[in-house]
């Protein structure tokens, strides 16, 4: 053994480590690529080997390999072997590969979740730290989901290194399975008063997350984030809550106005510049949140921008930076205090730092008013000229654009001072935002009315210089703007000077060199011109200029007939043929220019953007429905074969896919809606949606104002948008000497001694007259479309998932879902999770090894036992049945089975039979048969799932055959194992945890029957709280099998149970205290069922009986009868107990702590081995062990209200002592009790 | 949140990458590329946060960097963190491995990027601020490398012999050359 290990050792030293790779890829600087693959075959052959040291030696260059970019994927399973290994520097190394290249879709993943488990529950805290780091890095959905009760029990660990990170790793479980979050959210929000401060700043940090994205399920926690923030002293945690208080004030304003104070105060207090940064960013929260309700903030207002002037004046550019960030979001709210800091903001605009620059345009786009537009773009255009590097010029022009065209053109008071803006724009040398100017310039020339005639001149120069746009090829972006002069040229071209002139423009030879698109709107909009030419000149005698026209028209088209692009070919030819037809008529002295206009005839109209989303679906139209006949199986088979070519869609984009279906299938019905409204021969049922959009729009009824006539109209060559600043100075001032005449006039009228702040002071928003009124036509959106304002979430975002209500009590179904062999015991997770907790607790106790070896000598030991217990009673098993863990493994696939069978039993016998049975059943013997309620949990534990299903039927028979065997025993009374239940040996997977073979219990007991009826309950405290405080109400979940006995039909029933003052049926609200609840099902002939009540309950030291009926109907084909069941609820001590995991140095405190008072009992004539003893207390009292040495152990368990009872069992022969302490004397004395009773009914 | 750690040199030279979130290995090499792009051409003296990386984020996310002598460190966060914040992060991070490392400069990283893991994985866990006190995270890091080494012990003797007599037979050490102006120059910490 020992030989082997120094073997190798030597030949691991001969090997390559990580520093010897790092070494010799800095030794082939020129070859590196052929050094990494001849190191890649050789990490190969590594691997290939048995010793771990050289898997995990190969692993970590693997991980290197993997930062220079190179997939190592291949080695998936190497790494979950590296990862498995028990020593922790291989584990480590291991974990650190998985994370670096495991990935939501590597297969390997899944067989990684016991061997984290294990991991998780070392003794070791930093193998549980390594694991919990790991896998926050490749968690899954469904290792969140299997591992999410452990990682919930590891947040109490008494190690504030593993608290910290359970806590931090909640949040990638919650996100990958949201369901974890109602049932894991107590304990996080203990976490938040963890006295560990990295613990608490854990708990801050993932609530704050949760909070970001979801923050009204947060609110409730505001007062506890308050105290938080008032008390802690710990920068990090400030920042996070404070951040947090941001995103919760605009929820609830109230809170806003709290927080006002100490946020203040702590911005005059703090010298840390982080927390002063976020403390004046939530005060601007909060301060946007109030703004409509609160006016006398100015203080604090005034308080912000002081401090971030502070910040932006300050040398460090990092501040700079910052406080530009806050400032634009003050001006949101409060632009007028921003606006008083201009001067601070246009220089930053000169910062060398082109971050600070960007954040100083973010700026100006709030700041601009109708007053100071022209000036601060004026100032921007200035910027453009002087920038270097196109990025940043880019940037200019897109915020140019932004800030003029931002809320509908709010702020622009002279449109012909936009398009020369635009104009002038063009001038830019290899921008890429050339559609942007295009858009800009379609939009203003389609939407205001009184521009078109400025813009159709300005765009007809601008395609007359066209060769100054399109010479130099690195433009190329900037030709985009010709799309839209020719557009708006041809579109508008009754407003041309010069038709003819324009005409000649578009058509000359150099337009070919132009994208395919633009030639297309050229050719198009030339015929519009065309029409246009010739409709002017329709009067004249003299044709000449249609003749030229036409004549040119048949010149240059051919041109674009050859043209490689479709869409240019196919309008030139067509229109070709047009103009020659047109010419031939023109010849005959035909009058044409009627027509040809009525082919350019209508007018467009802008349309909203999201008018297509907000069609509604028509009434009585069901998207899902077919419309023809599904394809048959045969088809969708035949289709099958290609998906394994094909990678295999991801399932969660599945239902997005079918939602853009159902966009596509609305894209299409308004496709034919608008076919049908033009097609003459389709009957409309309404007015045609056309014909609304022009009832609607009604813009031409607004009389247009003449344009000021001190601005010229016809602008030789390009326009300079300087003059503009100009004139609509001398417009203002002309504008306000007017005003003050008039003021004077009133104030003369008035003789009132005013002051003369009026004069100097700035004029306000109001005072400026647009040049001159602008009608901008608004976008068009479908009839009755439906007003939404839910467009902005993005159905993928993962945080959507986890909008979940905190505050709601947790219902039953929403336990997580607990690790277990026994499916039997999955949904009864309380009782089980305790089993479990036990047997998980116990393996590493033991403190000479775990080791599998040790732990099978163990097993071996107690086979022997048990097998010659078995000669004693003459019981003969096949060499198959030693596996006792095999027998255990397949129950759960008989369960269900079992629990009628079982409960079928009494119903053939006779009614003294029937007793006995129950009475047995009552006093779980070791030989009874495990019970479960019905409702197995959806996802069972795997190992189930590997056995082949086929063993299902034997399992049958073999189940029988133990109902016989049973029978015998109790007749024999003899306590006994129940090992020799399963039969067969099952396939035994290596991921398996062995566990000490136990006989099953259950904690069912017979309620009450009678000749229709049984019932059978079994109490699992649930605790609605998992603090288990007396606020939030202590609560016991009582399940009931009910069970049909009857040939009848069992319907109408009702439970009812007569209050004491300490427990209370919790019934539905608006019910009496009298009133039973109705049983949520009926029950078929031979049928059961089970239904959960939940009783509150005060005070727990006592057992408590309460006294019940249950009524129902029997009916018969013929009749019907009332009936009524009356039973007793016991509810014992141990009910109240919840199984808790407690680490030994814990218990250790609690035991020194002496605040528990002691009791002790004795137990005569025991006659089992300890361990089952200690599993019947876990399992039927709730503990769970400790400590376990030889034949004694320490156990703990904690009531629902925070009780904590520490027994100390001991055994010797056949008597077992068991000392007890707990702090509530009542509640322990009972509790010895009942285990006294449970173990002197066996 | 934290996006994606990365650690590389003037030369865009990855020393260490950590994503937080899944990308195909040339994804990643690309957004190193396009990172070092973007970081590199920026002045000492500018600040230390960048909007508009194209390939990893979006809107939302900003790149928060610094840069020590032949090093950068470059952050990948959403608007949840806080600025200042991770700088002072950053800064507590380098610390650290000037302490873990003793002086700690390039060579160090390159050769133990394992270890530099390690001593990231006490301070960022799954792409959240685990631990910012200095002496706790070192503290940690010490425990368990005192845990390896026990672990190690007769077994890896051997190798750790030839690793040393390696280390002899090379003409040069790497760590002698350059030494001044390779090491990570910490400046004083800032208030936090």
């Amino acid at each position: 053994m020992a030989l082997k290990i120094v073997k190798g050792s030597i030949d691991r030293m001969f090997d390559k480590n990580l520093q010897d790779l790092v070494r010799g890829i800095r030794n082939h600087k020129e070859d590196e690529a052929k050094y990494i693959s001849t190191c890649i075959d050789e990490i190969k052959q590594e691997l290939k080997q048995d010793n771990i040291a050289v898997k995990a030696n190969a692993v970590c260059k693997l991980t290197y390999l993997q930062m220079l970019g190179y997939d190592v994927s291949w080695a998936a399973f190497n790494i979950v072997e590296v990862m498995s290994s028990s020593k922790f520097t291989y584990k480590r190394i291991g974990y650190l590969a998985a994370s670096q290249c495991f990935h939501e879709s590597t297969d390997v993943i899944m067989l990684t979740t016991n061997q984290i488990r294990k991991d998780l529950s070392s003794p070791n805290q930093y193998d549980t730290g390594v694991a919990l780091t790991g896998l926050s890095c490749f968690v899954t959905p469904d290792l969140a989901r299997d591992l999410a009760n452990d990682i919930m029990t590891l947040m109490s660990h008494t190690k504030p290194y593993i608290r910290k990170k359970a806590v931090l790793i909640m949040y990638k479980v919650f996100l990958k399975y949201p369901e974890s979050l109602r049932p894991a959210f107590p304990r996080l929000k203990e976490k938040l008063e963890d006295p560990d401060p990295g613990v608490q700043s854990a708990a801050v940090n993932v609530i704050c997350e949760l909070a970001r994205r979801n923050p009204k399920n947060y609110l409730s926690l505001a007062p506890l984030f308050f105290k938080l923030m008032t008390s802690s002293t710990n920068n990090w945690v400030l920042i996070k809550i404070i951040k947090l208080f941001g995103a919760l004030t605009p929820l609830e304003p109230r809170l806003g106005k709290k927080l006002i104070e100490p946020l203040t105060n702590l911005i005059h207090s703090t010298s840390a510049m982080s927390l002063l940064y976020e403390c004046v960013n939530t005060v601007i929260a909060v301060l946007i949140s109030l703004s409509s309700g609160m006016p006398n903030h100015s203080a604090s207002i005034q308080l912000c921008v002081q401090k971030l002037r502070i910040l932006i004046e300050d040398s460090d550019q990092n501040l700079k930076y910052l406080g530009l960030l806050a400032m634009s979001k003050i001006l949101k709210t409060h632009p007028k205090s921003v606006q008083s800091h201009k001067d601070l903001i246009l220089q930053c605009l000169d910062d060398k730092d082109e971050s600070i620059r960007l954040r100083a345009l973010d700026l100006l786009y709030g700041m601009v008013s109708k007053k100071n537009l022209m000036e601060i773009v004026k100032k921007l255009m200035l910027h453009v000229d002087k920038a270097e590097g196109t990025t940043y010029r880019d940037e200019l022009l897109t915020k140019i654009i932004d800030i003029c065209s931002q809320s509908n053109y709010q702020y622009i008071t002279n449109f012909e001072w936009y398009i020369s803006i635009l104009v002038e724009l063009t001038r830019l040398e290899g921008t890429r935002h050339g559609h942007l100017i295009a858009s800009q310039m379609l939009d203003v020339a389609i939407r205001v009315k009184a521009i078109r005639a400025f813009a159709v001149a300005q765009m007809a120069t601008l395609l007359d210089n066209a060769h100054l746009l399109t010479g130099n090829t690195q433009r190329n972006g900037i030709c985009e703007v010709l799309y839209a002069a020719a557009w708006i040229c041809g579109e508008f071209s009754e407003h041309l000077e010069n038709p003819m002139q324009t005409l000649e423009a578009m058509l000359r030879p150099k337009v070919a060199t132009l994208p395919g698109h633009i030639q297309a709107v050229y050719v198009q909009n030339s015929a519009k011109l065309f029409a246009t030419v010739l409709k002017s000149q329709e009067g004249d005698t003299d044709s000449t200029t249609t003749q030229e026209a036409s004549q040119l028209m048949i010149d240059r088209l051919p041109l674009f007939v050859q043209s490689a692009n479709l869409e240019v070919q196919e309008r030139a030819s067509c229109i070709l043929q047009l103009v020659k037809y047109i010419q031939k008529l023109q010849q005959k002295d035909v009058e044409v220019a009627e027509e040809v206009c009525a082919l350019f005839a209508g007018e467009l109209n802008p349309v909203a953007p999201k008018a297509q989303k907000k069609v509604p679906v028509p009434e009585g139209l069901d998207l899902d429905a077919w419309i023809n006949e599904p394809p048959s199986e045969s088809e969708s088979e035949d289709e099958q074969p290609k998906a394994i070519f094909t990678k295999e869609e991801p399932k969660h984009s599945r239902p997005r896919h079918t939602e853009v279906d159902e966009k596509e299938l609305a894209r299409r019905r308004e496709a034919r809606k608008q076919e049908q409204a033009n097609n003459p021969f389709y009957i409309k049922a309404s007015p045609s949606s056309q014909k609304v959009y022009q009832d609607t729009s009604g813009v031409e009824h607004i009389p247009v104002v003449q344009i000021d006539l001190s601005v010229p109209l016809k602008v030789p060559g390009l326009p300079m948008s300087d003059q503009y600043v100009k004139l609509e100075e001398e417009r203002r001032q002309k504008v306000r000497a007017e005003k003050k005449k008039k003021e004077k006039k009133k104030r003369k009228e008035k003789r009132s001694g005013r002051g003369r702040k009026h004069d100097s002071g700035p004029e306000s928003e109001e005072d400026i007259a647009p040049a001159h009124m602008v009608d901008i036509v608004t976008e068009e959106m479908p009839e009755n479309a439906l007003p939404s304002d839910d467009d902005e979430r993005d159905p993928s975002d993962p945080h959507k998932a986890l909008d979940i209500d905190l505050d709601k009590p947790l219902a039953d179904n929403e336990k997580l879902p607990v690790r277990s062999h026994r499916a039997v015991e999955a949904q009864k997770s309380p009782v089980e999770d305790g089993e479990r907790e036990n047997a998980a607790s116990q393996e590493p106790k033991k403190k000479s090894s775990k080791d599998k070896k040790e732990k099978k000598k163990d097993k071996d030991r107690d086979r022997k036992k048990s097998k010659e217990e078995k000669k004693k009673k003459k019981h003969k098993h096949e060499e198959k049945e030693e596996d006792l863990l095999g027998g255990q493994m397949e129950e759960p696939v008989v369960q269900s089975e079992e629990t009628s069978e079982v409960a079928a039993l009494p119903t053939s016998s006779s009614a003294e039979e029937v007793a006995t049975v129950a009475a047995a059943e009552a006093a779980p013997a070791p030989g009874a048969p495990s019970v479960t309620a019905p409702d197995s949990e959806p996802d069972e534990p795997k190992d189930t799932e590997m056995e082949p299903k086929s063993s299902k039927h034997k399992k049958k028979k073999q189940k029988k055959e133990k109902e016989d065997k049973e029978k015998k025993k109790k007749k024999h009374h003899h306590h006994h194992r129940h090992s020799d239940a399963g039969g067969e040996e099952s396939v035994q997977n290596g991921t398996v945890e062995e566990e000490e073979p136990l006989p099953p219990m259950s904690n069912y007991c017979l309620l009450a029957e009678n000749s229709y009826i049984k019932m059978m309950k079994e109490d699992a405290d649930e605790v609605c709280d998992i603090q288990g405080n007396l606020q939030d109400g202590s609560q016991v979940v009582v399940s009931v099998i009910f069970e049909n006995k009857c040939e009848s039909f069992l319907k109408s029933m009702e439970f009812n149970v007569l209050d004491s003052l300490n427990s209370k049926l919790q019934r539905p609200e608006g019910s009496g205290p009298h009133d039973g609840l109705v049983v949520p099902f009926q029950l078929p002939p031979g049928v059961s069922n089970e239904a959960r009540f939940v009783f509150t309950v005060q005070s727990i030291v006592m057992p408590q009986k309460l006294k019940g009926t249950l009524t129902f109907i029997v009916k018969n084909e013929d009749s019907s009868t009332h009936e009524k069941l009356d039973f007793k609820l016991h509810f014992t001590c141990t009910s109240y107990l919840i199984t808790t995991p407690c680490y030994s140095d814990a218990f250790a405190k609690l035991l020194e702590s002496g605040d528990l008072k002691s009791s002790s009992i004795r137990l005569e004539g025991v006659n089992m081995p300890f361990h089952h003893l200690l599993a019947r207390i876990c399992f039927h009292h709730h503990f769970s062990v400790v400590e376990r040495i030889d034949s004694c152990a320490s156990m703990y368990s904690r009531s629902i209200q925070g009780h904590h009872v520490c027994l100390l069992v001991k055994t010797s022969a056949q008597t077992v002592s068991i000392d007890a302490k707990c702090d509530e004397p009542t509640l322990l004395g009972n509790v010895l009790d009942e285990i006294k009773q449970t173990f002197s009914q066996c | 949140m934290i996006k994606a750690i990365l650690i590389f040199n003037n030369h865009g030279k990855p020393r260490l990458i950590r994503f937080y979130q899944y990308f195909a290995e040339d994804m990643q090499q690309q957004i190193i590329r396009e990172t070092f792009h973007l970081v590199s051409k920026r002045d000492d003296n500018v600040c230390n946060f960048l909007e508009g990386g194209s390939l990893i984020g979006g809107s939302d996310y900003k790149l928060i960097y610094r840069h020590y002598a032949t090093l950068y460190f470059v952050f990948c966060v959403d608007s949840s963190e806080s600025e200042l914040g991770i700088l002072d992060l950053i800064q507590v991070f380098v610390e650290t491995l000037d302490k873990c490392f003793e002086n700690v400069c390039e060579l160090d990283l390159i050769f133990h990027m394992d270890k530099v893991h390690y001593i990231l994985q006490e301070v960022v866990m799954g792409g959240m601020v685990l631990e910012t006190n200095m002496n706790e995270i070192v503290a940690q890091v010490e425990v368990q490398n005192r845990l390896e080494k026990s672990e190690g012990g007769l077994s890896a003797a051997p190798a750790r012999a030839v690793s040393a007599v390696k280390n002899m037979n090379l003409p040069e050490i790497p760590r002698n050359i350059n030494i001044g102006d390779i090491n990570i120059k910490v400046p004083s910490l800032s208030p936090f």
